[in-house]
């Protein structure tokens, strides 16, 4: 799991804003949190093209392959041939359309991405509020799991269980690769709630009489949620790399199914052949997902943060 | 300091016993080592089955199997039995290790010195044009696919070589075999140089990125405005009192991505064709070969071990409140 802020970094500063926005704070009538939030991503440039960017990749994936005029299954009578306008990324030695077969590919990869982050989300937070929030022998033992599943390389145990599952197709894969990153976000989420269960209005709960369920999706999980929206984001883009890791070394998206690891696997070849096209194609394609997915995590961890964003006094 | 060491040493015991435990119920899971067998055309008789599962014994229930490799392991350091034909798993692993640990060790230092440099440097000039460049840079990295920019790298230097007629970085294979003295060690350096390239960047780039963050942390603390107060000049507030400091999330981090950069290696010696843990690895996963694989995930586990418990002691060596605590 990469470059995930820590537990124990970035407490100082809060949501004071800046010198010269205080005059005009009084003016204008208040904001709530959301809208404070929506603010600072828009101010960070590189995160709302990425929005665009991402929006047009997903368009593309899955609404392109149906207006385009070759399917990804198509064999046209153009072998190999070079970008051209009839064939925007190149055809491959049996005629399939790159251009189509790309589209397919980012598909089945963003699926496959969106799946893993979904469900890696949902059950590492619930983890990690159930361990923070009941301390003691729960968060000991549950916490250790995590130690201990997180000394399995993503990678090798992926291999191994991709081979297993080859046949079940790409959502035994996602699930694969959700049940091997889901211990990196209950961390976070442990963290998180272990110092905000001691705060006071927990405590206005808990004498209220609501119960530990309620207090825990109600009161805790949405003080979160900065957290683990930026958490989302990271899945996405290791996601997509564990995926077409594992489809390249052949344990991952299968033959008659494409994703874009697979297409560069088959690609490898191609590059010294001169067939550039097939393999920067979907290479760049990843390339784009990961880097919009990626700012627009660090646009939101901005937005959600802004302690790190101010020049220093 | 050494009561602190011991103490954890032996708490990473049973920590690397559980672990074991996982891993053997993982490999259980996901590996049939009869698959190879019982797909050969003619179909072996069920003697041959037989005489193969207890061989492997896998007729026995899963505590008796874990236990028995487990104690065949630690107690006569026997990694059991292959089914690729004419392999010893403890001599495969030996070979294998060694030649890894060459290309993860030097990754790891080359991408623990430059993510640090690039972090200070990010995190002092913070909204400079050399800060966005690096963050662009570390983003870029962020998003590549390793076995991609290895499959570009290794085709640049294809051409590279051909054009200027020059092969000393090698573009396949870990060493040329026949060769000793110096020649030997130039040719397996470079048969290193891309590799480590590769691995190096995959890790630098979130360490670079976090390295920042921890530094900007810092540099806003008031300690270090104390510093400067008190007369000391910038560089040494910079190198005792901030970089020191910054330093501490890193080793966690690093330690903590240990079990990525097994897997990058994975990725890396596949480009490459090295025949290192990873080929060994893939090997053992299309033959469905069960020890082999377990033994695999052990090391990994192991060296994971190994690596957080030395980032939990350069952590007291660093920070003295963990250290007397």
């Amino acid at each position: 799991m990469h470059d995930l802020p820590s537990e124990n970094t970035q407490t100082t500063g809060n949501l004071t804003p800046s010198a010269g926005q205080i005059e005009r704070e009084f003016t204008v009538k208040a904001r709530t949190q959301t809208q404070l939030v929506v603010r600072r991503f828009l101010q960070h440039k590189l995160a709302v093209v990425s929005v665009f960017v991402l929006v047009a990749i997903v368009l593309l994936a899955f609404v392109g392959g149906a207006l385009w005029h070759y399917s990804y299954t198509d064999i046209t009578p153009d072998n190999s041939v070079s970008p051209s306008a009839r064939h925007p990324f190149g055809t491959d030695n049996l005629g399939y359309d790159e251009f189509a077969r790309v589209m397919r590919g980012t598909q089945r990869s963003l699926e496959i991405a969106f799946t893993v982050a979904i469900l890696a989300t949902i059950v590492g937070t619930v983890w990690g509020a159930i361990a923070g929030y009941y301390r003691g022998i729960a968060d000991s033992a549950m916490m250790r799991f995590v130690d201990l599943v997180l000394t399995i390389p993503i990678i090798a145990a992926g291999a191994l269980l991709g081979h297993h599952f080859q046949s079940a197709g790409w959502w035994a894969l996602a699930l694969v690769i959700a049940g091997l990153s889901w211990p990196a976000v209950s961390r976070i989420v442990r963290g998180q709630t272990l110092s905000l269960r001691e705060k006071e209005y927990v405590e206005a709960a808990r004498a209220l009489g609501a119960k530990d369920s309620r207090i825990i999706f109600r009161h805790i999980l949405p003080n979160v949620i900065g957290q683990v929206i930026v958490v989302v984001t990271i899945l996405v883009a290791l996601a997509i790399l564990t995926e077409s890791s594992l489809s390249y070394l052949g344990f991952g998206v299968q033959a008659p199914d494409t994703s874009l690891g697979t297409l560069i696997a088959s690609a490898q070849t191609a590059l010294q052949g001169g067939q550039w096209w097939l393999f920067y194609f979907p290479g760049i394609m990843i390339i784009l997902i990961c880097l919009s997915v990626n700012f627009i995590g660090d646009g939101l961890r901005d937005a959600f943060d802004p302690s790190q964003q101010r020049v220093r006094a | 300091m050494l009561a602190f060491a011991v103490r954890r040493l032996l708490v990473s015991i049973p920590v690397f016993i559980l672990s074991t435990f996982l891993v053997f119920l993982l490999v259980t899971w996901g590996a049939d080592p009869l698959a190879q067998l019982k797909a050969k055309n003619p179909p072996p008789s069920q003697a041959v089955i037989d005489a193969m599962s207890n061989t492997l014994y896998i007729n026995h229930s899963l505590l008796e199997r874990y236990w028995h490799w487990f104690s065949q392991l630690f107690f006569h350091g026997n990694w059991g039995p292959s089914v690729q034909s004419g392999t010893d798993i403890g001599q495969l692993l030996r070979t294998s290790l060694t030649l890894t640990a060459r290309l993860v060790i030097l990754a790891m230092i080359l991408a623990v010195i430059l993510a640090i440099i690039a972090g200070v440097i990010s995190a002092t000039r913070q909204y400079s044009k050399t800060d966005y460049s690096i963050t662009l840079i570390g983003f870029l990295f962020l998003s590549l696919p390793v076995f991609w920019f290895a499959i570009l790298l290794k085709q640049l230097v294809v051409n590279m070589n051909n054009s200027l007629n020059w092969y000393w970085i090698s573009t396949y294979g870990a060493n040329t075999p026949g060769l000793t003295g110096w020649s030997a060690f130039s040719d397996a350096a470079g048969h290193l140089v891309l590799p480590t390239i590769v691995l190096a960047m995959s890790s630098y780039a979130s360490w670079s990125r976090f390295q920042r963050a921890s530094m900007l942390d810092v540099l806003g603390s008031d300690y270090m405005r104390l510093a400067r107060a008190k007369g000391l000049s910038r560089r040494r507030v910079m190198v005792r009192h901030g970089l020191r400091t910054a330093l501490i999330p890193l080793t966690t981090q690093v330690a903590l991505d240990t079990a990525a950069i097994l897997g990058g290696a994975v990725l890396t010696e596949s480009v490459f064709g090295w025949q290192g843990m990873g080929t060994m690895l893939v090997n053992a996963i299309n033959a469905g070969d069960f020890n082999a694989v377990l033994a695999w995930l052990t090391v990994a586990a192991i060296i994971v071990i190994l690596f957080n418990l030395i980032a939990d002691l350069l952590y007291g060596v660093l920070d003295p409140r963990i250290r007397n605590a």
